[in-house]
């Protein structure tokens, strides 16, 4: 776990000492804050479910920006050698990374409790749902991230794993999206592996245990995958 | 300290290291030798636990490369060919995060930090962002990481490559210093370099170890059967069918110099001809004006092992 928290430090450190940071949050803000208020004066009422559907759209977009750097930048620049030569194991490495990536998806969606006080302030909001979204926000970021630092580990072109890493999240997205058009057993499928189904759930209130653990081995599998990829390099 | 036995790495189609043993005792500083392609690097790679062997084994500071990879990565201090750095970082914080990493107590990080920046000579950058640094003083930097857990073996990949004269001499410098301390395998292309840091070659080539020695005892085992080089009058063609004919010639190389020839002559391996060569020249009376052994630098015991190695496949094919 100490090596963990010194990647972890190490890379959170890199993210905001390079404008990769400030950009998407940013960009973020700017998004989120003009689809609350789109959301709000369409609907005219205290909640942030409208809003929330909009923003999980930039979230898919900007999370590939967050993770594409993790683990191309390190074998790019060769840096990968001197990391896997001290005493830390391949987990710890991908692990760091993984955390560092959420930590920034997480003050990426921090800005966002400003509505949430707006709400408070000018209306009078059901918590539950909100505190229930964010769960569902969190959940969702670990797999996004997840996802993302898997990409990032196939190759060493910073570019190819952000485009890839979107392609995976928006097909994703789809595949949950898509399932709403039938009954059969396949679009069941299709709706437990994609995010919008159980993303839905949190955003009318509901924790539904099955839906987390959903997220959480997702998010197991993807970094298992890469930790294998990582050590993949001593076979090639 | 390092023991390494019938090591085989394979790539897809070439073994880049083909079945090398040799040790390293403790307090060695050993070249390894070899030109551009020759397997230096995976050797030192396997060594770092960077990647496993395909055969064969290894252990560092009697760890198993492969089963106690954490204990070998703890005792060793590894500079990579090309020095990769986190060029964003500032040396200081660079270096604090790697003693993080390589488990020192953090009440004595900093002054570990302080000593190395010190030993190589980068005090001065420490608050400097590593990517503005010239490639000599990335070097160090890297110097720097690879000794701050004081390990017991410094594995440095072709520590003096890429920079400028200056900077190779003192950098040399640092090396002969920590081989006071540390156990040392350095590789190489450079053969002065070998000659000036090491007390023990070895010269790989194609994957395969092809001497094994001290630099003095490679130079020795050559030397007399080292060429020789005469200056005489007369009729060159002549002279140089006489001279083949001594029992134990190699070869004869002859070259006209004005009114003169001049002769290289290479002597079969561990043979002194020059009394021989003396006589058959006295005796077809032709004149001697001069005659001297050419020493052998290592440059040319290491040209002439990795061409013969050439010659063999080239014969055998
Ligand atoms: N990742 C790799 N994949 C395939 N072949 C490689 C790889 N790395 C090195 N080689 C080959 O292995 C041989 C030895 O390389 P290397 O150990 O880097 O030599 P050196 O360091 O002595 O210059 C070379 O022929 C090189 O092309
Ligand atoms: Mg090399």
């Amino acid at each position: 776990m100490r090596n963990v928290h010194s990647i972890f430090l190490r890379e959170i450190r890199s993210y905001f000492f390079s404008p990769i940071a400030y950009i998407v949050i940013s960009v973020f803000l700017v998004a989120s804050g003009f689809f609350f208020a789109g959301n709000l004066q369409f609907w005219q009422e205290a909640s942030l479910k409208g809003s929330l559907d909009s923003i999980q759209f930039f979230l898919l977009l900007l999370t590939p920006v967050i993770t594409m750097r993790l683990l191309s930048e390190e074998a790019k620049s060769g840096t990968i050698e001197t990391l896997m030569t001290s005493p830390v194991t391949d987990f710890d490495v991908v692990f760091g990374k993984f955390l560092a990536g959420l930590g920034l998806y997480m003050v990426m969606i921090l800005p966002t409790w400003i509505f949430v006080l707006f709400l408070s302030i000018f209306g009078n909001p059901d918590f539950g749902p909100i505190f229930s979204s964010y769960i569902g926000l969190t959940l969702m970021g670990g797999l996004f991230v997840s996802i993302g630092i898997f990409v990032s580990s196939l190759t060493r072109n910073q570019i190819v794993a952000s485009v890839i890493g979107l392609i995976s999240l928006i097909l994703l997205w789809v595949m949950g999206f898509l399932s709403t058009y039938g009954d059969n057993w396949y679009y069941e499928c299709l709706r437990y592996i994609g995010t919008f189904d159980h993303w839905e759930s949190f955003t009318k209130g509901i924790v539904d245990t099955r839906d987390v653990i959903y997220y959480l081995s997702f998010t197991a599998l993807m970094l298992f995958i890469t930790v294998r990829v990582v050590e993949s390099r001593k076979w090639r | 300290m390092i023991s390494v036995k019938n090591l085989t790495k394979r790539y897809v189609n070439v073994a880049a290291v083909d079945n090398i043993s040799f040790e390293v005792e403790d307090g060695d500083i050993v070249g390894l030798l070899g030109p551009n392609g020759a397997g230096k690097t995976t050797t030192m790679r396997i060594l770092t636990c960077f990647m496993p062997a395909t055969e064969g084994t290894a252990t560092v500071a009697g760890y198993d490369v492969f089963n106690d990879s954490i204990s070998v990565r703890q005792k060793t201090g590894y500079l990579p060919e090309n020095v990769p750095l986190y060029l964003d970082m500032r040396v200081k914080e660079y270096l604090l995060f790697r003693a993080r990493l390589k488990k020192i107590p953090r009440k004595h990080r900093r002054k570990k930090m302080g000593d190395c920046l010190e030993m190589c000579g980068i005090t001065d950058v420490q608050n400097q962002i590593i990517g503005t640094l010239s490639k000599g003083y990335k070097q160090r930097v890297g110097l720097a990481d690879a000794l701050i857990h004081d390990p017991e073996i410094l594995i440095l990949d072709e520590p003096t490559i890429g920079l400028d004269p200056n900077q190779i001499i003192q950098i040399r410098k640092v090396i002969k210093d920590l081989g006071k301390k540390h156990t040392i395998l350095l590789s190489t292309h450079i053969l002065p370099e070998v000659e000036m840091v090491c007390n023990k070659v070895i010269i790989i080539n194609k994957g395969k170890i092809v001497a094994m020695d001290t630099p003095s005892n490679l130079m020795n085992q050559l030397k007399s059967g080292s060429n020789v080089v005469l200056e005489i009058r007369g009729d060159g063609k002549k002279i140089k069918d006489s001279i083949s004919r001594v029992e134990g010639i190699r070869s004869v190389v002859w070259r006209e110099k004005g009114d003169v020839n001049e002769f290289t002559v290479e002597a079969a391996e561990g043979k002194d001809l020059r009394e021989d060569i003396f006589k058959c020249i006295v005796k077809d009376n032709y004149i001697l004006r001069e005659m001297k052994r050419k020493t052998i630098t290592l440059e040319e015991i290491f040209h002439q092992i990795t061409t013969r190695e050439t010659e063999e496949i080239v014969n055998n094919a």
